[in-house]
């Protein structure tokens, strides 16, 4: 029965604080050795199957599979077979060929690791699919909460910005929730999904009256491609980026009036001066740096649980289909 | 002479009886009749019902043969029941011209599974610009009375007021595919909270509702007739109540994956599940049963849309949407209607065969089982239980949303004008 | 040894079939002390040395080799512990576990004499993972290996400098330690192959 990291969903409470624990382990062994690299995943193979470009978690995870001692193989869709038309389906199908056991899949299109995982016999995990979910990147960001504030259980986050658009968001809220933590959305009702209703969060158009109340405040990335989906203006979901960060974007004075121990977080990349001033991205309250370094322990340990064993610790099971 | 003995038939679901077909007609109905001359086919106490109609079907001929042609498309409609079909314009090129939908006719004719009515295209190139030669199509050996731009919505009010008010002289009907574009730029499923979390565009109901809500009342206004393409939501239902209560002629389709399919399926992300309009929500589904047993919703249209293989096998989004539906439609309209009690076999037939016939314009289908009326019948065994296979379709594409699903009552026999096309559930052996 | 009635232990399921103690309470803690001699002795008062406990009950016991040798000496060995997952030769046997703390004390392990401690040397194969683990955080200058019990059956050239207690079984028997820190009290346990769930040393 194989198993899949497509979904923060796909982790129960258990399996999402062995990851955390794991993570914390591995960085610590990795601080205290002089040869960063761990032989677990020594004869596996770990393929990096990239559709869309992110040299920031394509970079991580082959880290992350290098200091296990796996072997990686980069693909990219760029000047590959992709871009003169191969099927995602004839692509999985090459993978399994070569034999695989886990592929990293970002790819522009929802649900593709999904459809992946029908054609491949390794573990899939979802490196960030469309505007659906990025499993790695909420576990990394979660285990950043834990470092710096001591838990997850009880943390009140606020996660500001384009939600609707936003698959950190999504993974985040569902990650989140199942460790316990309140969840509040901060957005223009514009970027809010409607069925957000029914999400395990609380919903506020108001930036300044859920800060004093964070523990940890999340900005996501605004695209600037989101002013309009057509490329016209009539669709625009908020009529400038000005108005856009005046409203929505944490900026000094908004960051005084955190709690004292709250943090800042951020994905990135960031759009500096939009979501986020500048001042308060490099400010000691803010764990941009620190995520980007968490991220590949977590994504070892992640790798770890899949791959390290006989059958994977972690995960849902996806049925093929014939 | 051609001629038939069905021994031991029930029309409608009601009492059994014998008929006699000779020369495409219904020559003789009544119990116990004499052998005579011509086959006699055993009905087993089969359901017999006039040939079924399908007002929108997709043949993909000309232009998309790697995915339907005339001839598999309507041999898998004659398996599925029906006698005659609605062959939809937005073929390649599109059957904006007589030339086109004259072919598309012949074709038909020439297979000889079923009869194929082509619809017209409302604009040319379905571009929702110009209106197409709507006359010269009705005047056509085809004889064209369904318009329709469907796959594309004619969303340009003065346009759709021009259509509705133009073929009102040769009484034709515009049939509309109902979607604001603009309110669903890149949608992929409905909007809701399963769409909230895939991460996939959403296709709000409103978009739907809000065109048929301004062409009903157009039609209104000029006094033509109007057809609902694959109705999907509950407020579509209440639109086209309130739009009949007034009197006006409005008709409207429910296709049998919308009266089964809830939106959650597309957590999979099988794009098997992907149609235009959306699978929506249990809510929805309800209101369209209760609609169809009611009237509301006058026929069921398969919507059948045959896709390759490549075109269905990749990412949602990449993928083309839509569902093969001919094989069984009137299976899942028993098992979701009939067998729950909302609507007799004699609705069945008015649903499936009569009206969509009346609203097609076809003279010599949806007729009565009587004596007199053209010999285009359907023998169905209502209890009868099948798995459906989709490697088993006559259709060239393997798209149902239903594979693997148990399915009640299975047709036995179905007749063109008295010949069989389908006999033992199977294609019926061309005579020589 | 007389066989003796099986003792409730700490953990949750009651051993089955019949186990008897090889070692108990004071027994342990003479064993240990002797041990702490032995190490003093052979490194001449254990000026460089640094004791790795490999997870769980190896750490326990290096920390209390490390208290007696202070006693005795009064001198501070640093001591930490050395998680052996990532390294086993077992790994694709079984679903990944969850992985054991690892702690270098402060000073390290470069050009020290490295005492691993662990509680059973049955097959060598964890003293083995525990040398490759040893070897990516440092170079130390020479490696010893201290156990409580040693029970045989070696499937590696591997053997033990400090040994507690040498206890001959056959591979249908298991050997169990208990610890005060860990369990409650002390003894070093002999029963039947499966009366003790858990890793195969």
């Amino acid at each position: 029965m194989r198993r899949h990291l497509l979904s923060a969903a796909d982790l129960t409470r258990e399996d999402a604080t062995l990851v955390l624990d794991t993570a914390e382990e591995l960085a610590r062994v990795s601080r205290a050795a002089t040869v960063k690299k761990l032989p677990t995943l020594r004869g596996r193979t770990v393929v990096n199957l990239f559709f869309e470009d992110s040299t920031r978690t394509r970079t991580s995870f082959e880290l992350a599979a290098k200091r296990l001692s796996a072997d990686v193989l980069n693909f990219s869709a760029k000047g590959s077979s992709v871009s003169k038309g191969e099927t995602l389906k004839d692509t999985a199908l090459t993978l399994e060929a070569m034999g695989s056991d886990a592929v990293v899949c970002r790819h522009s299109w929802s649900g593709a690791p999904a459809n992946l995982s029908r054609w491949v016999r390794g573990s899939v995990v979802n490196a960030g699919d469309g505007t659906h979910e990025h499993p790695t990147q909420a576990l990394l960001d979660a285990f950043t909460m834990r470092r710096r504030l001591g838990r997850v259980e009880g943390l009140r986050v606020t996660i500001v910005g384009d939600v609707l658009h936003s698959r950190v968001a999504r993974s985040n809220v569902l990650l989140l929730h199942t460790l316990g933590a309140e969840v509040t959305l901060v957005a223009p009702p514009t970027l809010l999904p409607v069925g957000v209703g029914s999400w395990p969060t609380a919903v506020s158009y108001d930036l300044d009256a859920v800060l004093p109340t964070s523990d940890v405040v999340m900005m996501l990335r605004v695209q600037r491609e989101r002013m309009s989906p057509t490329g016209e203006r009539a669709t625009a979901y908020f009529p400038s980026a000005r108005e856009y960060a005046r409203r929505y974007g944490l900026d000094v004075r908004r960051a005084q009036a955190l709690p004292e121990a709250a943090v800042v977080m951020h994905p990135g990349p960031m759009v500096r001066g939009m979501e986020i001033a500048p001042e308060v991205a490099d400010g000691a309250r803010s764990t941009v740096q620190e995520q980007v370094a968490n991220g590949v322990s977590v994504r070892m340990a992640v790798l770890y649980l899949l791959l390290g064993g006989a059958v994977p610790a972690i995960g849902a099971p996806v049925e093929a289909t014939a | 002479m051609t001629a038939w003995l069905l021994k031991d038939v029930r029309p409608y679901g009601e009492d059994a009886v014998d008929v006699r077909l000779v020369d495409g007609r219904i020559a003789e109905v009544g119990p116990d009749l004499s052998d005579g001359a011509g086959r006699v086919l055993d009905g087993r106490g089969g359901v017999l019902l006039p040939g079924l109609v399908d007002l929108h079907t997709h043949l993909r001929e000309p232009g998309r043969e790697d995915a339907e042609t005339v001839e598999t498309g309507t041999l898998a409609a004659a398996l599925g029941g029906f006698t005659a079909v609605h062959a939809m314009a937005n073929t390649d090129p599109v059957a904006d011209t007589a030339g086109v939908v004259e072919q598309v006719w012949r074709l038909g004719r020439d297979a000889g599974h079923c009869d194929v009515a082509p619809v017209g295209a409302v604009t040319i190139g379905l571009r929702g610009e110009s209106m197409a030669e709507l006359g010269t199509m009705a005047d056509s050996a085809a004889r064209v009375r369904v318009f329709s731009d469907d796959g594309r919505c004619v969303s340009d009010a003065g346009l759709m007021r021009r259509a509705l008010e133009y073929v009102k002289a040769f009484d034709g009907v515009i049939a509309q595919h109902a979607q604001e574009p603009r309110l669903t730029v890149g949608a992929q499923m409905n909007e809701g909270v399963t769409s909230s979390m895939l991460g996939l565009t959403g296709w709000p109901a409103v978009a739907e509702e809000a065109v048929i809500a301004r062409d009903c009342l157009l039609t209104a206004h000029v006094g033509s007739r109007l057809h609902v393409c694959h109705v999907s939501t509950a407020g579509s239902v209440e639109l086209i109540r309130w739009a009949k209560s007034k009197g006006w002629d409005v008709t409207a389709e429910v296709t049998p994956h919308h009266l089964v399919l809830t939106d959650d399926l597309a957590s999979t992300y099988d794009p098997v599940f992907k149609v235009n309009p959306p699978l929506r929500t249990a809510a929805d589904v309800e209101a369209l049963r209760a609609g169809l047993a009611d009237g509301t919703i006058d026929v069921v249209a398969t919507d059948h849309a045959p896709h390759a293989l490549e075109d269905k096998e990749a990412e949602w989004g990449a993928a083309l949407p839509g569902m093969t539906g001919l094989e069984t439609a009137l299976a899942v309209v028993v098992q979701t209607m009939v067998e729950p009690g909302r609507l007799t076999w004699r609705q069945v037939a008015e649903r499936l065969s009569a009206t969509p016939a009346r609203i097609g314009r076809l003279p010599d289908h949806g007729r009565p089982l009587a004596v007199g009326e053209p010999a285009n019948v359907v023998l169905v065994d209502p209890g009868a239980c099948w798995t459906v296979d989709p490697r088993a379709s006559a259709s060239r594409s393997r798209n149902t949303p239903f594979a693997g699903r148990e399915l009640p009552s299975r047709v036995v026999a179905t007749f063109l004008r008295g010949t069989p096309t389908v006999l033992d559930g199977a294609p019926a052996p061309r005579e020589p | 040894m007389t066989a003796r009635p099986s003792m409730p232990s700490s953990e949750s399921t009651p051993a089955p079939g019949a186990v008897r103690p090889v070692l108990q309470g004071p027994d342990v803690v003479r064993v240990v002390d002797r041990m702490a001699h032995e190490l003093l002795e052979k490194t001449g008062g254990a000026p460089d040395v640094v004791l790795m406990g490999i997870p769980t009950r190896g750490t326990t016991l290096a920390r209390r080799l490390a208290a007696r040798v202070e006693a005795f000496e009064g001198r501070t060995v640093p001591t930490g512990s050395l998680d052996v997952t990532l390294y086993r030769d077992d790994l694709r046997l079984k679903r990944p576990r969850a992985l054991e703390p690892t702690a270098v004390p402060a000073g390290g392990v470069d050009g020290r004499l490295v005492v691993l401690v662990d509680d059973v040397l049955f097959s060598g194969r964890t003293v083995r993972a525990a040398l490759d683990a040893l070897a990516d955080l440092g170079r130390p200058r020479a490696v010893q290996l201290a156990v409580l019990v040693d029970r045989g059956h070696r499937e590696l050239p591997i053997r033990a400098d400090y040994v507690g207690k040498n206890i001959p079984t056959s591979l249908v028997e298991s050997v169990r330690v208990l610890l005060t820190e860990d369990d409650g009290r002390d003894a070093v346990l002999l029963g039947a192959a499966g009366a003790r769930e858990g890793t195969d040393r």
